[in-house]
C-alpha cells in the first residue's frame, strides 16, 4: 500500500466514523439511527482492516472481521429486531433541537482536537493524528445518552460511546490484545441484549419506552 | 496451589450451569452458598502460601494471586456466604419459574468477582467488572415491579456507561507501553518503576479509568445508581453488591494506582480520590438526615464507608492495612445487615423506617441482631471498623491531611448520629397497651451466618497473626512498606 494510499483511506474511515455520528445526532427516525450505527460498524471494521493490512498483522484481519459481525451485523439487527412498519413509525423528540444539537457536536469535535493536541500531542503517525476523532465520538455518545428520551435511542448513544472507545484503542495503540477485544465485544453485546429485555419489560409495563417516566425512586 | 486459582472461577460457573438445567428445589436453594463457600475456601487455600514465601501464585500470564488478590478472594467468599446463606430462598420460591436463573446468575456474580480479583491483566479486569454488571442487571430487576425495573435500567446504563470510561482509561495505558519493549497490560509488569511508560498518556488513562472504577464503587458524584439498585434488589443480591462489588471496584482502582504511583506519583490521585471521598461522605450525611426508607439508608451507608475508604486509598501505604480490614469489616456487617433487612421487608411488608416501631418488643428475634450489627456499622467498638477508622483517620493526620480527615470527621460526626436516630426509631420503645402483640421470637431464617459474620468483624481486629500479616503483606503489594 502506497503512503498516500493508506492516508486516504484513513482519512475515508475516519470521516465516515464522524460524519455518521453527526447524522446520528441530526436524525429523530429510530430506523434512520440504527442503519447509520451499521454504517459505522462497518466503517470501523474497514479501519481497522486497512491497519492491518498496512502493518501486515493478520491478528488485526481478524479483529476486524469480529468487529463488523458484531458491530455492523449483530447489534444493529438487534436493535431492529421488530417489525419494519412499527420501527418506521418510531420518532424521537430529543431535549435538544437539531441545530443546537449539531452546533454542539462541533463544539465537541473541535474540544476534542484541543484536548488530544495538549495532552498526548497529535503525533507523527497517520493514524494517531485521527485520533481525537475517536474522542469525539464518545463526547456524541455522551451527548445522546443525555438528550435522548427513548430507551432505544439512549441505547444507540450508548453504542456510538463504544465505537469512540474502540476508535481510540486503534488509532493510539493499534488496538489491545485479541483476547480483550473479543471480552469487550461480548460484553457490549450482552449489554444490549440485557437493556433490549429491559425495553421490552418497560413496554409491556408502561406502554411505552419513554425514559422519562422512570421517576418514581428518588430522595 | 494452581488449581485454586480455578476452583473460584470453575465451581460457581458448573453450579450455574446445573441450577439452570437440573429442576430441584434444593439444588437451587443451594447452589449460590456452595459457590459461595467454594470461592472462600479458595482464598483461604492461596492465603497460605501468599504468606509463606510473600510471593504470589501464578497461572500462565491470565491469573495472579498475591497476598492482596488472595485476601480480596476470600472477603469475596466471605461475605457471599453470609449473603447467600443469610438470604436463602424459602423452598416454594425456589420452585418459582425464575429460581432457576436466579441461582444461577448469582452464581456467576460470584464468578466474575473473583476473576475481577485473580485477573493479572488489567484489560481481563476490566472484563470481569462489567460481567458483574451483567450477571446483576437481571437479579436487580427481579421483581419486575416497575419500581425494580427503573432501578435496573439506571444501574446498567450508568454501570456499563461508566466501566466504558474505566476502558479507555486502560486502552490509554496500554497506548503509554506500546513503546516500550513489551506492551503490555499485566499490571504487574505495568507497576514497576523504570519501564519508561509516556506520563501524559498515564496520568489521562489513569484518571479516566479510576473515573470508572468509581463509578462501579459508587463514590459521589457518580453514585445515583446505587440507592435505587441496592434498595430494589433481593436482600442477597444487595448484600453482595454493598459488601463485596463496591470494593472489589476499589480493588480495581487501588491496582491503577500503583501503576500511576510508579509513573507519575502519588499527588495527582490523592486529589482526585480525597475529592470523591469527602464528597460520598457529603451526598450520604445530607440524605441519611432525613431518610424514609431502611433498605435506601443502608444504600446510603455505603456510599458513606466507600467515600471513607477512598480517602484512605488516597492516604497512600500507611492507611491501606486499615482500608483492607475496612473492606473485609464493611462487607460482612453490610451483607448481614442487607439479609435482616430482607427478613423485616418480608415480615412486615413496608420498607419505610416510620411504619416499623418498636421492633425490639414485637420482634425481638430479628431486633437484636439488627441492633448489634447497626452498632458494629455505625463504628462502635470492638467492631473491626471502628479500628478501621481509627486507623485511617490517624494515618491522614500522620501524612499531613489533616484537613482532609478533620472534615471526613464533622461529615462522619452527622452520619452517625443520622444512623443512631433511625435505629432508635425503628427498634426502641413498645407499642400502646390498646395493641395487644406477642413478642415473635423468630429470626425467619437461618441464625449461623449473622453470628459467625457478628463474631468475626468483633474478633478480626485483635489478631496479629495471620490476619494483621496478611493486611501488611498486601499492602507491601501494592508498592508501599508502611
Amino acid at each position: 500500500m502506497t503512503e498516500t494510499l493508506y492516508t486516504q483511506l484513513v482519512g475515508l474511515c475516519t470521516g465516515t466514523l464522524l460524519l455518521t455520528s453527526a447524522l446520528m445526532v441530526w436524525r429523530h427516525s429510530l430506523l434512520a439511527s440504527i442503519r447509520l450505527l451499521a454504517a459505522q460498524g462497518v466503517a470501523l471494521a474497514a479501519l481497522i482492516a486497512v491497519m492491518g493490512a498496512e502493518e501486515g498483522e493478520a491478528e488485526l484481519l481478524l479483529v476486524s472481521v469480529l468487529i463488523l459481525a458484531t458491530k455492523g451485523v449483530l447489534l444493529p439487527w438487534v436493535l431492529a429486531h421488530q417489525s419494519k412498519a412499527t420501527i418506521r413509525t418510531i420518532e424521537e423528540s430529543p431535549r435538544l433541537n437539531p441545530t443546537a444539537a449539531l452546533l454542539t457536536v462541533t463544539l465537541l469535535t473541535i474540544l476534542s482536537y484541543v484536548v488530544v493536541s495538549q495532552l498526548i500531542g497529535l503525533g507523527t503517525s497517520v493514524a494517531s493524528n485521527a485520533a481525537p476523532i475517536g474522542l469525539a465520538m464518545i463526547l456524541t455518545g455522551f451527548l445522546l445518552l443525555i438528550t435522548r428520551r427513548r430507551a432505544r435511542s439512549q441505547l444507540i448513544g450508548f453504542l456510538l460511546l463504544d465505537n469512540g472507545i474502540a476508535t481510540v484503542a486503534f488509532l493510539t495503540s493499534g488496538g489491545v490484545p485479541l483476547l480483550l477485544e473479543f471480552g469487550v465485544s461480548l460484553d457490549v453485546l450482552l449489554v444490549v441484549l440485557i437493556l433490549h429485555v429491559f425495553t421490552g419489560r418497560m413496554r409491556n409495563k408502561f406502554g411505552g419506552t419513554d425514559v422519562d417516566q422512570l421517576r418514581e425512586l428518588h430522595d | 496451589m494452581e488449581f485454586a486459582l480455578l476452583t473460584p472461577l470453575a465451581i460457581p460457573v458448573i453450579l450455574a450451569v446445573l441450577s439452570l438445567t437440573i429442576d430441584s428445589a434444593q439444588l437451587r436453594r443451594y447452589s449460590p452458598v456452595a459457590s459461595s463457600a467454594a470461592v472462600l475456601v479458595s482464598g483461604l487455600l492461596l492465603i497460605g502460601p501468599a504468606l509463606e514465601r510473600g510471593g504470589a501464585t501464578s497461572l500462565s500470564d491470565l491469573l495472579r494471586a498475591d497476598a492482596l488478590s488472595s485476601y480480596m478472594l476470600a472477603v469475596v467468599g466471605a461475605v457471599g456466604l453470609v449473603s447467600t446463606w443469610g438470604g436463602i430462598s424459602s423452598v416454594a420460591a425456589s420452585r418459582g419459574r425464575t429460581a432457576g436463573s436466579y441461582g444461577a446468575l448469582l452464581s456467576l456474580f460470584l464468578a466474575a468477582m473473583s476473576l475481577a480479583v485473580l485477573a493479572d491483566s488489567i484489560g481481563l479486569m476490566w472484563a470481569a467488572i462489567e460481567a458483574t454488571t451483567i450477571a446483576t442487571a437481571f437479579l436487580v430487576g427481579h421483581h419486575r415491579s416497575r419500581r425494580s425495573l427503573e432501578a435496573a435500567w439506571k444501574y446498567v446504563i450508568l454501570g456499563s456507561v461508566g466501566v466504558a470510561i474505566a476502558l479507555l482509561g486502560i486502552v490509554l495505558i496500554y497506548a503509554a507501553s506500546i513503546d516500550t519493549d513489551t506492551p503490555t497490560l499485566s499490571w504487574l509488569v505495568l507497576s514497576q518503576s523504570g519501564l519508561g511508560l509516556d506520563p501524559a498518556l498515564v496520568t489521562a488513562g489513569g484518571a479516566l479509568a479510576v473515573l470508572g472504577f468509581a463509578t462501579k464503587s459508587g463514590l459521589a458524584p457518580m453514585h445515583s445508581w446505587l440507592p435505587d439498585a441496592h434498595s430494589q434488589a433481593p436482600a442477597p443480591v444487595s448484600g453482595l453488591m454493598s459488601g463485596v462489588l463496591l470494593s472489589v471496584a476499589l480493588y480495581a482502582i487501588l491496582r491503577i494506582q500503583t501503576i500511576t504511583n510508579a509513573v507519575i506519583g502519588p499527588d495527582f490521585l490523592r486529589v482526585m480520590l480525597s475529592i470523591g471521598g469527602l464528597l460520598s461522605l457529603l451526598v450520604a450525611a445530607s440524605l441519611l438526615i432525613r431518610q424514609r426508607d431502611y433498605k435506601r439508608m443502608l444504600a446510603y451507608s455505603s456510599i458513606e464507608h466507600m467515600g471513607l475508604m477512598a480517602i484512605g486509598v488516597a492516604i497512600g501505604p500507611a492507611a491501606l492495612p486499615a482500608v483492607l480490614l475496612y473492606i473485609l469489616a464493611h462487607g460482612l456487617i453490610k451483607a448481614t445487615l442487607f439479609v435482616i433487612s430482607g427478613r423485616i421487608l418480608a415480615v412486615e411488608g413496608t420498607p419505610v423506617i416510620a411504619d416499623v416501631k418498636h421492633l425490639l418488643a414485637r420482634r425481638p428475634g430479628m431486633a437484636i441482631p439488627w441492633l448489634i450489627a447497626m452498632s458494629a456499622l455505625i463504628g462502635f467498638p470492638p467492631f473491626s471498623i471502628f479500628f478501621a477508622e481509627v486507623g485511617i483517620i490517624t494515618a491522614g493526620w500522620s501524612v499531613g491531611m489533616g484537613g482532609v480527615v478533620g472534615a471526613a470527621l464533622v461529615l462522619l460526626l452527622v452520619i452517625f448520629a443520622a444512623l443512631t436516630r433511625l435505629t432508635v426509631g425503628m427498634t426502641m420503645g413498645s407499642p400502646p397497651e390498646s395493641e395487644p402483640f406477642v413478642a415473635d421470637r423468630s429470626a425467619h431464617g437461618p441464625r449461623l451466618p449473622i453470628i459467625l459474620a457478628l463474631v468475626a468483624t468483633a474478633s478480626m481486629a485483635f489478631i496479629a497473626e495471620p490476619v494483621g500479616t496478611l493486611l501488611l503483606q498486601a499492602t507491601a503489594v501494592l508498592g508501599g512498606t508502611n
